[in-house]
């Protein structure tokens, strides 16, 4: 999961990590007041979780109330780039003598923690890593023994005298976020020492791990905060792994790897897939129901395909599940279905019996993609 | 021989009497694997149809010489389950189980190094050594003994294409699920090492996904090391940036862990990678032919 800006921030405050006063703004009034109690020279910044805010206009930095409020309007009523910007973040203009970058994010090929520390901020890191590498200081921490000071002393070695200290103590303060938050990334860019000496994070960008989100309740509470699809939510709410695609085949299958499989063969086969929908394993008749009735509710759908290879998974519960979806809602659209491993035989007998003129039965999950592709296209 | 399970696998099933644990101990049973134990707190003195249950680890491996722990613990207390596993000297714990916090999995990996215990998984289908043993939820009847060794992230993926193999009359010497999580025991380098000096095998399928940098430190390793033939596959051409797709490390960040690229990585190891499970079971025809 990742968090907003704000909201990296609260966790950040509660760690004890330096921030510039700031507060969230809903409206332009409301920013107005902040902007006013903070003195009228602030940053207003869109919250939205895409890059190059500063470049694209999502960050103003204005010199009065009045200004604030203009650009606060403007973002919550233009978004950013083709995004709904709900709110605003309203900071206090500092003076920034030098930027830096800081993070740690999980190295997942190392099983262990990288903390990566630039003497150039507020740019694109990956930029940094191929035009200045020397400006990169990186160290690996065993998740077992956290982080050494002695690896705190290596990554702020090269930055001005007057950071390391006030950089060190957020770096420590930064590993804390990871552990305290089950965060897989906390990264600050710009990590900025001002003029009057003090090193504050100007940026925050934190992602949650999902697998720990029962340890975080009041984290988890923070995703209300996030717009979503209507189809997605609905998807979620069923428990059901759904991701929304630009495409026009619905697609239902069981297991991640085979899902993703199914979405790259219908595209080889000349249409796009609507969405990634994995029922999981041993889905019951009211999963595939369920599933059924969130694909057929998204108005881009031309054709269905359901591709379910059975293992722990029975086909014919999979069928029984498919014919009680086509009870409860009337499809306008075509179902191919492929079944394929336990009781695969059992299940798509159901289907011949059953004698829908909505499903499309398919012998390979070739033959399926191929047929699906051809529908949504003779659909369109 | 086979890698990693095989005649002598004696297995011990951690959460045998819950509903999944019981359902796939059963079913590794009846395939042929020995299944020696099962472990819950508080249910020592029970049976699993006959299967003997003990309070800890250690008591199993003492009673029944088990060897091998299999893993069916819900997310919150599976990690402990590993640790237990290992400090009971198991020389292979099979972790079925998904959604375990990953930093929980960094902290059980790094305490893993140097010990003479392998992982498989967390959040994987197990590892079958087709006619000698199952440990974990591959459906043992769609396999059939033979040269293949398969290793890969996703489950029913590795069905579908296993499938298509014995379709063709194409047997499998072990196939190992090294699950769909960011942070894993047992990977594609583990797995292919184990299968470049197993007499049994004589061609590897290798079944990536999009997310992270294991296919591509496999392909460094091919390259190197490799010498056998192995045939690729990877999922996720049509996954968008930034999006988790089921799995927990199938995700593109930024501008890596594209499946073109691991694709284009295995490819320069002279891997062939083909489009679609049915062309990988064609290319592994045509290169045993």
């Amino acid at each position: 999961m990742d968090l907003y800006e704000h909201q990296g921030k609260e966790l950040f405050a509660k760690q004890g990590i330096p921030l510039v006063e700031g507060f969230v703004a809903g409206s332009g009034a409301e920013a107005r007041r902040i902007a006013e109690r903070l003195g009228g020279k602030v940053a207003v910044k869109a919250q939205v979780q895409i890059g190059g805010r500063g470049k694209g206009g999502g960050i103003a930095l204005v010199g009065s109330a009045e200004e604030a409020t203009a650009a606060a309007t403007r973002m919550l009523s233009e978004g950013f780039r083709g995004t709904a910007v709900t709110r605003v973040l309203i900071e206090q203009l500092v003076d920034i003598d030098e930027q830096f970058y800081a993070a740690i994010s999980l190295d997942r090929s190392a099983g262990a923690y990288l903390a990566i520390v630039s003497s150039d901020g507020g740019m694109d890191i990956e930029q940094i890593a191929t035009e200045r590498p020397a400006a990169l200081r990186r160290a690996t921490i065993d998740p077992l023994l956290g982080l050494h000071d002695y690896q705190v002393r290596y990554l702020v070695g090269h930055l001005p005298a007057g950071a390391k200290e006030g950089s060190a103590d957020v770096l420590r303060r930064m590993y804390d976020v990871i552990e305290q938050n089950d965060a897989t990334l906390v990264e600050i860019n710009p990590l900025a020492l001002l003029t009057d000496g003090l090193v504050v994070a100007l940026d925050a960008k934190v992602t949650i791990d999902d697998n720990a989100l029962w340890r975080h309740p009041e984290t988890e509470a923070l995703a209300s905060a996030f717009p979503i699809d209507p189809v997605e939510l609905r998807a979620r709410e069923a428990g059901l792994q759904y991701v929304k695609l630009d495409g026009e085949v619905g697609i239902i299958g069981n297991g991640a790897g085979l899902v993703m499989s199914t979405l790259d063969v219908v595209q080889l086969a000349g249409a796009r897939a609507a969405n990634f929908l994995d029922v999981g394993g041993g889905a019951s008749a009211e999963v595939m129901t369920t599933s059924l009735e969130v694909i057929l509710s998204d108005p881009s759908v031309r054709s269905v395909l359901v591709n379910i290879f059975g293992g722990i998974t029975r086909c014919d519960v999979v069928a029984e599940g498919i014919l009680g979806a086509l009870e409860r809602v009337t499809p306008t659209v075509q179902i191919v279905v492929r079944l394929d491993g336990t009781n695969a035989v059992e299940g798509r007998a159901i289907l011949a019996r059953a004698d829908s003129p909505r499903i499309v039965p398919a012998e390979s999950m070739l033959e399926a993609a191929h047929k699906a592709a051809e529908l949504a296209g003779a659909a369109a | 021989m086979a890698i990693l399970v095989d005649e002598i696998t004696r297995v011990v099933v951690q959460g045998l009497t819950g509903r999944e644990g019981r359902f796939h101990a059963l079913r590794n049973r009846a395939y042929g694997t020995q299944v020696v134990a099962g472990v819950t707190p508080g249910k020592a003195g029970q049976d699993v149809e006959g299967i003997p249950v003990f309070d800890t680890v250690a008591d199993a491996v003492a009673e029944t010489a088990a060897n091998t722990a299999l893993i069916f613990v819900p997310p919150r207390f599976a990690v402990e389950a590993v640790y237990e596993a290992a400090d009971a000297e198991l020389r292979l714990i099979v972790c079925i189980t998904e959604g375990i916090p990953v930093r929980d999995l960094a902290r059980v990996t790094s305490y893993l190094r140097g010990r003479p215990t392998t992982l498989v998984g967390p959040n994987c289908p197990g590892v079958i050594s087709p006619g000698k043993s199952n440990v974990g939820i591959i459906p043992g009847e769609i396999c059939t003994p033979g040269r293949v060794g398969l290793v890969s992230r996703s489950g029913t993926l590795t069905y579908q294409i296993v499938h298509e193999l014995t379709q063709r009359r194409i047997g499998q010497s072990t196939c190992v699920g090294v699950g769909g999580d960011p942070v894993h025991g047992i990977g594609f380098m583990g797995s292919l090492e184990r299968f470049n000096d197993d007499p049994e095998t004589g061609l590897v399928v290798l079944i990536g996904e999009i997310g992270g940098d294991d296919e591509e430190r496999a392909a460094s390793f091919i390259a190197e090391k490799m010498t056998k033939p192995v045939v690729g596959y990877i999922a996720g051409f049509t996954a968008p940036p930034g999006k988790r797709m089921g799995h927990a490390g199938a995700i593109i960040t930024g501008s890596r862990g594209t499946a073109q690229a691991k694709a284009e990585a295995l490819e320069a190891a002279g891997v062939k990678v083909g489009r679609t499970p049915s062309e990988v079971a064609q290319l592994v025809e045509g290169s045993l032919s």
